[in-house]
């Protein structure tokens, strides 16, 4: 438990770094810790596949992509936008809706079925593509469709229309 | 965990680390004399008998040339990208199996480092990992030319990266497991090497670990006649040669995962059937192991001196408009193979 809270503290900890670092770069640096305490959590709940997973598509693929696009742009102090105080109060109002949202959600939330609840097996490959293509294959269908449309729109913006070619 | 495993697998990785170490130093050695035979001419050979003492040299020279930390650099990250590129270089073998059990007195040790279930995703995240040593290491440079070839070490690195997990994933439809040592146990003998049945699959894991290790003919991060050096131009002394070391162990590493997934790791022909007691087997498959993966560094090197370098939107075309697709039509064309072959015979 005490490696847990540990583990824990350092999440927390480079999440707070990843908001208050001045330089773009460097707040992505930290996320990239963040996601790799994740990692750790992951372990720790015997989720191999999950944190495998997660250590290769956060930190080895979108984080990279994240500091390609940083690089490229070359953001710093100076060409960083001022943003408004009218602006950062909304952010602030934004951001505690969502947390309320999410508190009441795990209130409500109920850990149920044979799956979830006394087998800590589960998050082993085996059995977590048993369930996977079986009990949740709907599900996990839908969510490979969202993608596929995240990635049909990405392209159509990045496309150049042709009638300004 | 009990000490004596502790013990055990403290010793293994020693030794495991201290081969890859010694195979990098010598890879320094043999590139310069691959390319010395290959262009007829004798290549290092003052230092020592036949030049053998050449890696020490280049050794001792680099720890005592001046280090120069740039006044623009970002001094914490700048130390950090060859520390990355190093750790991540490093810790990627520990899951390959480099041998059967050797039973010494009652005592069995299995020669693989950690044998986990997810052996395979073990891999790729590191590789994955390995980009931000290059990539931290030329932003922090603050050099116009390091960044750029950061920045195309990434996105080759990402290009690639997709293409050789798609190849992968037709190999692990036939093989069933992610653990890299069920996937050797699989390869026994001759006959039942993957290589086999996955050869337009190994085809593209070549071309992908070519292109993973920054090797020409896709060194773009490096190209000397665009980027001066590319993303390690302001690097000297011993950091330099870090980047350096470790793209030589990611050679090795790459090297024994090609021999191993696709050439059957230590197995070799006729293994049970010369009546050897288990441990000469096991440790004739080692140096059939280390031999496999010396021809694949050997490999690597022809290449190097054989292939010109392409340029940045070829490289870009091959991976994402070549590699891909044909690695698609491979994974349809094993899954095809396997209902096939599950229905009729």
């Amino acid at each position: 438990m005490s490696v847990f809270y540990f583990v824990a503290f350092l999440s927390i900890f480079f999440a707070l770094m990843t908001i208050f670092a001045k330089s773009p770069v460097h707040s992505v640096l930290y996320l990239v810790i963040t996601f790799f305490t994740f990692t750790v959590h992951y372990i720790l709940l015997n989720a191999q596949f999950l944190a495998i997973v997660n250590f290769i598509v956060y930190m080895g693929a979108i984080m990279v992509l994240f500091l390609f696009v940083l690089m490229l742009l070359n953001l710093n102090k100076d060409t960083e936008p001022l943003k408004s105080n009218l602006v950062k109060v909304m952010g602030v109002i934004a951001g505690l809706c969502l947390l309320v949202t999410l508190a009441g959600s795990f209130r409500v939330l109920e850990v149920t079925g044979p799956d979830a609840v006394g087998n800590t097996e589960i998050g082993l490959v085996g059995n977590l593509g048993k369930v996977l293509f079986s009990e949740f294959l709907l599900p996990f269908e839908i969510s490979s469709i969202l993608l596929l449309t995240a990635m049909v729109g990405a392209v159509l913006l990045a496309k150049n229309d042709p009638k300004n070619a | 965990m009990e000490s004596a495993l502790l013990l055990e697998k403290t010793i293994l990785v020693v030794v495991v680390f201290a081969i890859t170490l010694f195979i990098a130093m010598y890879s320094t050695l043999v590139e310069r004399k691959v390319a010395g035979f290959m262009q007829a001419r004798f290549g290092p050979d003052r230092a020592g008998p036949f030049g053998l003492l050449q890696p020490l040299a280049d050794g001792g020279k680099f720890f005592f040339k001046e280090e120069i930390i740039p006044a623009g650099a970002h001094k914490a990250l700048f130390i950090a990208g060859p520390t990355i590129a190093m750790f991540t270089a490093c810790i990627s073998s520990a899951v390959i199996p480099w041998g059967q059990e050797l039973t010494i007195g009652e005592k069995v040790f299995t020669l693989q480092v950690a044998d986990i279930n997810v052996g395979v995703l073990y891999i790729f995240g590191v590789v994955a990992l390995g980009v931000y040593g290059i990539m931290i290491g030329g932003w922090a440079s603050n050099n116009k030319y390091a960044l750029m070839g950061a920045v195309r070490a990434a996105s080759q690195s990402i290009s690639y990266e997709i293409g050789m997990g798609l190849s992968l994933i037709a190999l692990l439809m036939i093989t069933g497991t992610l653990s890299l040592k069920e996937i050797v146990a699989q390869q026994e003998g001759f006959v039942n090497w993957n290589i086999w049945v996955q050869p337009l699959g190994f085809l593209i894991f070549l071309v992908c670990a070519f292109a993973e290790c920054n090797r020409v003919p896709f060194d773009l991060a490096e190209c000397e006649t665009e980027l001066i050096g590319g993303y390690n131009v302001e690097y000297s002394s011993m950091k330099l040669a870090f980047y350096m070391f470790a793209e030589y162990i990611n050679m090795f590493v790459s090297s024994s995962l090609m021999a191993a997934l696709y050439f059957g790791g230590y197995n070799f022909p006729f293994m049970y059937d010369l009546g050897l007691s288990q441990n000469w087997i096991t440790i004739i498959g080692v140096l059939v192991f280390f031999a496999k993966i010396l021809a694949f560094i050997f490999f690597f090197m022809w290449i190097r001196w054989t292939v010109p370098r392409f340029r940045y939107d070829q490289l870009m075309r091959l991976g994402w408009k070549i590699l891909i697709p044909l690695a698609v039509a491979n994974i349809v064309l094993t899954g095809i193979a396997t209902i096939v072959k599950d229905t009729y015979f």
